[in-house]
């Protein structure tokens, strides 16, 4: 059997990991950094050891970095294509009366 | 044809203000400029854990340990942001630590110099922390996302460990005679070396027009060093301390401080490897990184076998 992924010298680094913390109640998680771990329990300590050093976070996701699929950069545009016509999905697209709110 | 069409498109980007992102194309002397300076940078800092760490058995009260092993801890952090900041350039973690423990990689010079005194560590957080946050301010708003948002997060850290040095270099000037002597003994022996932690001279700099033209800077050494001088000697006669420089003249038309000339023969020596104290921090490294071989290959025998008996449960 193979070992752990990546683990090709004898003196490991580790699988590297994604780590993306919540800052706050309520409020989503965010891309935080990465970082080195031999599992995902370990990644969850070093994560707070690295990234929480000052409670800047409330909840830790932490993600194997090879799981991680994203678009591409800044040459991918076409992919984003589709919302650029629709200036119909925001608000400023509409005119409407202003309404006072007082009555007279 | 179509590389020098991707060049200028880049340099477009970047004169544009656009963050550039790690699958991003970006012309190959870009990575590797990147790859030289963030990890000479992670290096800096893992290898800045040294002279401080040097102190923390002896500090002088509960309270100043626990401020130095908190600082000290910050650093390594600070050098984790950056080695994965580094990672996603492509380089690889095991690689960059290699150059370091094999003596080839470059860090900051400042780290090459002796902590002597109690002193050494108050004036390290006041004026190397205080070199290190002017350079990281500029960098965080550098073209590459993954390094400019590490030195937001570092400079959000470092300015605690400023304020602690100045903290303690206020006291100690302020305290007993023999505290006086120590802290200007420090201030003496730190202050050229931190000089030379903003680099050469902008004509000879080579990297800097580069790296300015890539929006990796966003000023030059001799800038940034000016301004750590002006803001340093203020705070050094505010505590009535003295900077050792015959040559300090405030320039009223300028507003800046005139300084006198680093003795650049020292700078290269120590960048050479031939400062006092470049073979011992290598040597430190090269223990510690040895002597958590053991650490490391259990952690990972634990994640081997609970995966395993995790299968088997299955």
């Amino acid at each position: 059997m193979s070992k752990e992924n990546g683990n090709k010298s004898e003196d490991t680094q580790w699988p590297l990991w994604e780590v993306f913390t919540q800052p706050r109640d309520g409020k989503p998680h965010e891309h935080a950094g990465s970082l080195h771990a031999p599992d995902a329990e370990k990644a969850l300590e070093n994560a707070r050891d690295v990234y929480t050093r000052r409670k800047e976070a409330v909840n830790i996701w932490v993600v194997p970095s090879d799981q991680i699929v994203a678009s591409k950069g800044e040459d991918e545009g076409p992919f984003f294509d589709p919302a650029d016509d629709k200036p119909y999905r925001h608000p400023q697209f509409y005119s409407v009366p202003r309404v006072s709110k007082r009555r007279s | 044809m179509s590389d020098q069409g991707e060049q200028k498109s880049f340099q477009e980007r970047i004169d544009n203000g656009e963050t550039i992102e790690p699958k991003d194309d970006m012309p190959d002397r870009y990575r590797k400029q990147l790859i030289r300076m963030m990890s000479q940078h992670a290096h800096s800092e893992v290898v800045g854990m040294l002279p401080e760490g040097n102190w923390i058995t002896r500090a002088p009260s509960l309270r100043r340990k626990m401020i130095l092993l908190s600082k000290v801890q910050d650093e390594a952090g600070h050098g984790l942001y950056l080695y994965s900041a580094t990672e996603t350039l492509g380089a690889s973690r095991q690689e960059v630590i290699d150059q370091l423990l094999e003596g080839k990689a470059k860090y900051s010079s400042i780290f090459n110099y002796p902590t002597l005194s109690w002193a050494d560590v108050a004036v390290i957080g006041w004026l190397v922390d205080g070199a290190a946050i002017i350079n990281q301010t500029m960098l965080a708003r550098s073209s590459y996302g993954p390094y400019s948002r590490a030195m937001v997060r570092i400079c959000k850290e470092e300015s605690f460990h400023k304020k602690q040095g100045y903290e303690m270099v206020a006291k100690m000037a302020d305290g007993t005679p023999e505290q006086q002597e120590m802290i200007q003994d420090a201030v003496d022996r730190w202050w050229w070396p931190t000089l030379m932690m903003f680099g050469p001279h902008d004509e000879d700099s080579p990297n800097s027009a580069e790296l300015i033209k890539w929006g990796v800077k966003s000023k030059t050494n001799d800038e940034l060093r000016q301004s750590f001088v002006d803001r340093h000697i203020a705070e050094a006669h505010e505590v009535g301390l003295e900077i050792p420089d015959d040559e300090l003249e405030y320039n009223e038309e300028t507003g800046h401080w005139e300084f006198g000339e680093i003795d650049w023969d020292e700078f290269w020596n120590v960048v050479k490897g031939n400062g006092p104290m470049n073979k011992e921090r290598i040597k430190a490294r090269r223990e510690a990184h040895e002597n958590g071989k053991w650490v490391r290959e259990a952690a990972e025998e634990y994640a081997r076998k609970q995966k395993l008996s995790k299968e088997k449960a299955s």
